[in-house]
């Protein structure tokens, strides 16, 4: 079932490359339609009482270097792999663009599948490389200066990172004899590598996944990367792609370093902190909307790392915290994927009425646009945290955890809430209201087609923000049975 | 013995001497053809006859041996001079032809004489023979003066080369008493070694160095295989190295034996072995070394010439069976190369080419099939395989390092290796220009006759690559 | 049925010397896919692949023990077989355009790939120094005469070279075989050398096959020899002829004289790794594409040697991997370098390159190169990654220390790598239109398709090639425990 799942995305990139050009957007469509059909299937069948793997799917592959075929799901991984399904034809929708950009988009979405579906170390790695290339190349359509910059950035950061991470886990293998997830999981309590080189390990796979989420101080090429890709990619980059690295840390380093993140704890937290920060700060500070609302990535990103780290290096270990604190990290990693893509969306809807996107260039857009601003406006709301809108259910249950966790870092962090809400708000002003911008061409409303994409994100958006009961229940076993081990 | 018994074991040079009257006669005719004619008639008639041979003849202490091995070197010797005539008739108008052939014949029993000795003087008189035919076959283009120089360099040093061999000739026999070279080694087994002998055996073996031109008393060869004509430079490169090497091979092996010495590395041992070690290696060295800068192809053979007698001398080093077969494999495959090479040269020749590295460009457009027997030449004198050149190579190496001292001879298969090395960049400065230039030319049409002969030798040369070890097999057979 | 490859492309060639000059490059190809047929089924159906299996036994000079005309497969020789076979046929179908000379240039190009199927099929060793020679002259006349940029240089390099190598082997191999009275491989690799022989044999014998391996510092041949080169020149000298090298040093070398090797390896590991380091940092600095991909080569051969000094049995079958994958990855990159870039644009230089927009112009060129780019880098999923992690565990229990710095080279790989593909493809800078060119042919496109299909199956599923060549690995005597 799930080695169909990965399939179809890639038999529809060869699809796509083997028929002609004209139809390659709705025969991308499609493709990714059925893998969302693909997805909810594995939801039904999946049973969202039970914690463990479900759904197990292992072959022999590499017996001799211990690379097994082992895929399964546990909530978590579900989780990952809906907003998948709805990220990527959400990304395809919102701009035409031609077919080597399809094509390559199912790749990347059949590699995200792996990804989050695979529980040995070496077919893991397979399809977080896999992504590598197709990010790189879809970055690079952007054109513009910076495109190609940005994207060797982005590779060369991310290659060097996955570097890290497989001679950290190589010399787990040699130490343990196995790239089994699981395995490694119920190995960890006692420590997966003995000695000093426990650390340099422990510290490579950090390093690997804190690139690609990004963690402060390793977060520098993603604002050029997210501001020169086309729209539909820097969706992808921020709805998807960067979740990749939480969900790294989800399942590589929580379950098998426990030690050391207990003592590493306070250094990773201050980390975390320092992304939320600053980076609200620096979102403030832009003018050009992409980069604001990629910094604000960032900074949202940042709060599922004080989650993380809060969890794992807390100092009480009330099994209610560590719940509140891990079940917010996974809601705002959903949430926060829809709504920064849709963010996004909106940013390319400016840019391609305008061919402009600074903050400044437009300007009482509410009188021409209404429908088009009343949209915007929710995403953006939603962005902020606004209660009764999908975003403020994860920070808030973050928060609620940390508090009681890792009290000094969760308030300063809740500068950061401030300061995404001033960038936000200001955002929304310069756009929106005040006086209109003289200029030749008429800010066209919403069209119908736009709103046929649009709406059906901003209706998710309220759906989870008022009742977010059926997003908990898919992961909720999967996050008890992780507070166990902090606990 | 009677006179009729006698005549039977001598058959193939009485044949040979009557074919070369018989050749001298006719060219004084009209017909063009028939001197060659009888020339090939006398040298096919001559094998015939040392196929009628007894298989084994010994006459006045071995003055003449009739063994497997003078058979087989006989015949080598004839095929060769078949060839050279083969090559020969390109230049039927040749002035003084019937002597030209006579000359080459009576060479050729010179070689047979040699090849069929172990008795001191009568080497002296086959060396002699030998010597004075080819000296005139090499000055025997009276309207070149680069021939009439390198005849003289070669008369001049050949007559020194044969002063020093019949002194030391005289030496051996002065304090032996005895001539023949079975019968001087029974002598130094008895009696020891002698400073006066080995002053006899050091002469002699710089004569007989002249003849298969190890440095450093190869100046002549360049010259030679240079001006010469082209069938005689490849007469004397290859038929009377041959026999020379068989004659040296015999001298050292058989009649001196007892004193083979050592030439290891920090190693020497008193004896001939450091002697002909020296001689190896300066050959190849100098050979080698002197050939790089070569703009003609034929001084280029000249002096790759002098780099294959070191690589012969190898195997003489090696000693036994196994060495002089290595040695006798190596100069009888060398041979025909060298008479194939030439032969392509005189068919260039007949073309109006002359025979710089850049005559030979656009070869391969001219003539496939000089340009493939050529490239076959050359290659195989580098010593790649399939070819015989490299097997050749390498079983001197092998009967080299198959001594007790191995390892110590290891230096000089590392010299020769390198040599190796360093003739290949030569000899692909040939093959370069007839492969893979690409003047346009166009196509020439060669005569029948020296199509054949080309080819033949050509296919010769693949087949002794490719089956070296029917060869192999019958020269050491003839050893034991 | 194995030497049917042999005979198969001995056979063609000799044909082609006769044929007309319309049937060459089909006579060709059908010779190449001969092989490549024979040598896929003999390793589909290979039943143990741990052994040497006789094949052919023909006594040919009996002298000093006997040369024979013996040939024997393993699991390693069919591996190798079957890349010579992919390799040529790419090269075949990657020349479909030659028209200058075609039947010899077809001529040369198999007796390279029939002798390459000779080495790998050579249990007698006397035969297998045969074949490793019979392929200089063909490589000398292949870039001699077809070749490109400063070819007369370039060729006579690499053939002094290779020579020199070939040299440096024979040194030790008589006194070997004359002491252990045979030239059969087989009898020879149980034979026990005397110490004192090893220690001076090995390092001679090692470095002489290393040398065709672009062993660091004896290297600069192929750079220059490999840009130098034609398209299908450069993949299969690239592609199979350093295999032929690193083979030798395998089988030959290392299998006969172990103790040499335990005592030697730590410096061939050094050098290996300076030559994956050094090569990939000089890489990053280049302007010609072929001169990045000839020292990518170098960098690539450097992990084989690497492998094989781990003296592991993960590292040396990573070792042979890595011969396969890099193999049939040489033969892409020199493909789209050469044949799709070169004879399109007649420009390597990278700089001019970035200014054609070639993505647009030669698209399925701009698919070929990302895959190969991606292989090259060590991407799961393909070829590389599959043999470099092999390698790397091996090194790991070897030479710890070494495993950084392999890292750093992988990593400096990914960079040059990276780089070659945004200037060559990538580099849309300039206002200028694509450039104006002819289509990927057919040929061109069935030869890239070949060469990826084999580099992503391997890389998917390398149990395919693991399962022949552990058997071999382990019954290999100089295999630390």
């Amino acid at each position: 079932m799930i080695t169909l799942l990965i399939l179809i995305p890639l038999i529809g990139a060869v699809a796509v490359t083997a028929l002609p050009r004209n139809c390659s957007r709705p025969l991308a469509l499609l493709f990714t339609l059925a893998s969302a059909i693909a997805t909810c299937l594995l939801w039904f069948r999946f049973n969202p009482g039970l914690g463990g793997l479900q759904l197990i799917e292992r072959h022999a592959w590499i017996p001799a270097v211990g690379a097994e075929y082992f895929t399964g799901i546990d909530g978590i991984s579900l989780l990952f792999l809906l907003l998948t399904s709805i990220i990527i034809p959400f990304a395809l929708l919102a701009e035409r663009r031609e077919r080597s950009f399809c094509a390559l988009m199912l790749v990347l979405q059949s590699a995200l599948y792996g990804t989050f579906t695979a529980q040995n170390f070496i077919l893991w790695f397979l399809f977080y490389e896999m992504s590598l290339l197709p990010a790189f190349l879809l970055i690079r359509m952007g054109g513009g200066a910076y495109s190609s910059r940005s994207a060797t950035k982005f590779f060369v950061y991310t290659f060097l990172g996955s570097a890290a991470m497989l001679l950290g886990f190589l010399a787990i293998y040699l130490s343990k004899g196995t790239f089994d997830f699981v395995k490694l999981a119920q190995l960890a309590p006692k420590g997966l590598v003995s000695g000093p080189i426990a650390w340099v390990v422990f510290i490579s796979i950090c390093f690997g996944l804190a690139v690609k989420v990004p963690l402060f101080p390793f977060h520098t090429w993603l604002p050029d990367a997210y501001t020169s890709a086309p729209t539909g990619v820097s969706m992808v980059l921020t709805g998807i792609l960067s979740k990749m690295g939480v969900y790294g840390f989800a399942r590589l380093v929580l379950p098998l370093f426990p030690q050391e993140l207990k003592i590493a704890g306070p250094w990773l937290l201050a980390l975390a902190v320092c992304s939320i920060v600053f980076a609200a700060l620096a979102a403030w500070a832009q003018t050009d909307l992409k980069r604001m609302i990629a910094y604000l990535s960032v900074s949202h990103l940042g709060y599922c790392m004080l989650g993380f780290f809060a969890v794992a290096s807390g100092s009480s270990h009330s099994a209610i915290d560590i719940n509140a604190a891990l079940s917010g990290v996974f809601m705002q990693v959903f949430n926060h994927g829809i709504t920064a893509a849709a963010l996004f969306y909106f940013a390319g809807l400016l840019e391609k009425r305008f061919g402009l996107r600074g903050v400044d260039d437009f300007g009482g857009l509410m009188q021409r646009a209404p429908v088009f601003c009343a949209f915007m406006s929710l995403a953006m709301f939603s962005s902020l945290g606004l209660p009764g809108l999908n975003g403020f259910i994860g920070e808030f249950l973050i928060f609620k955890g940390s508090f009681t966790l890792a009290a000094l870092a969760s308030s300063v962090a809740a500068l950061g809430l401030l300061f995404t809400a001033v960038a936000l708000l200001r955002a929304m002003q310069a756009l929106f209201s005040g006086p209109l911008v003289e200029s030749k061409s008429p800010f066209p409303e919403l069209t119908a087609r736009e709103l046929a994409v649009i709406a059906p994100i901003s209706i998710l958006m309220l759906w989870i923000g008022i009742t977010p009961q059926f997003l908990f229940n898919i992961f909720n076993s999967s996050v008890v049975q992780m507070s166990r081990l902090f606990s | 013995m009677n006179y009729l018994a006698l005549l039977k074991l001598v058959s193939p040079e009485a044949i040979l001497a009557l074919a070369a009257l018989v050749t001298l006669g006719l060219g004084l005719g009209a017909n063009r053809l028939l001197p060659f004619i009888a020339a090939a008639a006398g040298l096919i008639a001559a094998a015939a006859a040392i196929f009628a041979l007894p298989a084994h003849a010994s006459l006045a202490h071995g003055m003449l041996v009739i063994d497997p091995l003078t058979s087989l070197f006989k015949v080598v010797c004839l095929a060769l001079a078949l060839f050279t005539i083969l090559s020969a008739s390109g230049r039927p108008d040749r002035p003084n032809n019937g002597e030209y052939l006579a000359m080459i014949l009576l060479a050729t029993i010179g070689l047979l004489i040699l090849a069929g000795t172990e008795e001191l003087l009568m080497i002296f008189v086959g060396l002699e023979l030998t010597g004075l035919s080819l000296y005139v076959l090499c000055a025997f283009d009276k309207s070149s003066p680069r021939g009439a120089e390198a005849g003289l360099k070669y008369f001049l040093f050949g007559s020194t080369a044969s002063a020093f061999t019949l002194f030391g000739i005289s030496l051996i026999y002065g304090m032996s008493g005895v001539t023949g070279l079975g019968e001087i080694a029974a002598f130094i087994g008895a009696h020891g070694m002698q400073p006066l002998l080995a002053a006899g055996l050091i002469l002699t073996l710089v004569g007989l160095a002249f003849k298969i031109a190890a440095a450093p008393f190869h100046f002549w060869a360049p010259d030679v295989y240079e001006a010469a004509p082209v069938s005689a430079a490849a007469f004397i490169s290859s038929g009377s190295k041959v026999a020379a090497f068989v004659v040296l091979g015999k001298f050292l092996i058989t009649g001196f034996a007892p004193i083979h010495g050592g030439a290891g590395w920090h190693a020497l041992a008193p004896g001939w072995a450091p002697l002909i070690a020296l001689l190896s290696a300066s050959s190849i060295v100098i050979g080698n070394i002197a050939a790089l800068s070569q703009t003609s192809v034929r001084r280029l053979l000249g002096y790759s010439a002098v780099a294959h007698t070191g690589y012969s001398l190898l195997g003489l080093l090696a000693g036994g069976s196994e060495g002089f077969g290595a040695t006798l494999f190596y100069t009888t495959v060398y041979a025909f190369t060298l008479v194939g090479a030439f032969s392509v040269i005189a068919a260039m020749q007949r073309q109006g080419l002359g025979d710089k590295i850049t005559d030979f460009a656009g070869l391969r457009a001219k003539s496939p099939l000089l340009a493939g027997c050529i490239v076959v030449f050359m290659l195989s004198l580098a010593g790649l395989p399939p070819l015989p050149g490299f097997f050749g190579k390498f079983y001197l190496f092998m009967a080299l390092l198959h001594q007790g001292q191995a390892i110590k001879l290891l230096w000089l298969v590392i010299l020769a290796l390198a040599g190796s090395l360093v003739s290949l960049y030569y000899y692909l400065s040939v093959v370069k220009a007839v492969l893979v230039d690409e003047t346009p030319s166009p196509r020439v049409s060669l005569r029948l006759l020296e199509r054949t002969s080309i080819a033949a030798l050509g296919a010769l040369i693949l087949a002794l690559g490719l089956f070296p070890g029917a060869l192999l097999q019958r020269i050491l057979a003839s050893l034991r | 049925m194995i030497a049917w490859t042999i005979y198969a492309t001995f056979a063609g060639a000799l044909l082609l010397l006769v044929l007309p000059r319309s049937a060459a490059r089909w006579l060709a190809l059908l010779t190449a896919a001969t092989g490549l047929a024979v040598s896929c089924a003999a390793f589909f159906n290979v039943t143990d692949p741990g052994t040497l299996k006789n094949i052919v036994q023909i006594p040919w000079i009996p002298s000093f023990g006997g040369m024979s005309f013996h040939l024997a497969a393993d699991g390693i020789s069919l591996t190798m077989a079957v890349v010579t076979g992919l390799t040529g046929v790419g090269a075949v179908l990657f020349s479909w355009n030659v028209h200058r000379r075609q039947n010899e240039f077809f001529f040369w190009l198999l007796l390279v790939i029939g002798g390459s199927y000779g080495v790998f099929l050579s249990a007698d060793l006397f035969l297998f120094f045969v074949f490793y020679e019979l392929v200089i002259i063909p490589k000398y006349l292949l870039i001699a005469t077809w070749g490109s940029t400063n070819k007369a240089y370039g060729a006579m390099k690499l053939t002094l070279y290779s020579f020199f190598g070939g040299a440096l082997v024979l040194i030790p191999l008589i006194p070997a075989c004359l002491s252990a009275g045979t030239f059969d491989l087989q009898l020879l690799s149980v034979h026990v050398f005397p110490l004192a022989f090893q220690a001076w044999a090995f390092p001679v014998m090692f470095l002489g096959f290393a040398v065709l391996a672009a062993i660091w510092p004896l290297h600069t041949w192929a750079p220059t020899g490999h840009s130098a080169a034609p398209t299908a020149g450069s993949m299969l000298l690239a592609g199979v002829v350093m295999k032929l090298g690193a083979y030798g040093a395998l089988r030959v070398a290392m299998n006969l004289f172990p103790q040499g090797f335990q005592s030697w390896r730590g410096l061939i590991a050094i050098l290996a790794i300076i030559g994956i380091c050094y090569a990939a940092a000089v890489a990053l600095r280049q302007r010609d594409l072929k001169f990045v991909i000839g020292y990518s080569s170098v960098s690539h051969m450097g992990f084989v040697l690497l492998g094989l000094a781990t003296a592991q049995r993960l590292g040396v079958s990573g070792a042979v991997l890595q011969m396969f994958s890099h193999g049939v990855i040489a033969g892409l990159l020199f493909a789209v370098a050469g044949r799709m870039i070169y004879e399109r644009t007649h420009t390597r230089d990278l700089f001019a390159l970035s200014e054609m927009k070639l993505n647009r112009a030669i698209p399925f060129a701009a698919f070929t190169f990302v895959v190969a780019s991606a292989a090259s880098m060590g991407i799961p999923g393909f070829s590389g990654f599959a043999a470099e992690i092999t390698i790397l565990i091996g090194l790991w229990h070897a030479y710890p220390v070494l495993v950084p710095v392999a890292g750093i080279g992988m990593a400096l790989t990914a960079a040059f790598t990276l780089r070659a593909l945004r200037f060559s493809f990538f580099g849309d800078k300039s206002p200028a239109p694509p450039l104006e060119c002819l289509p990927i042919t057919l040929a061109e496109k069935c030869g890239a398709s070949l060469l990826m299909a084999a580099t992503l199956a391997v890389g998917l599923y390398p149990k395919l090639l693991l399962d022949r060549i552990l058997p071999c690995v382990d019954a290999m005597r100089f295999l630390k425990p």
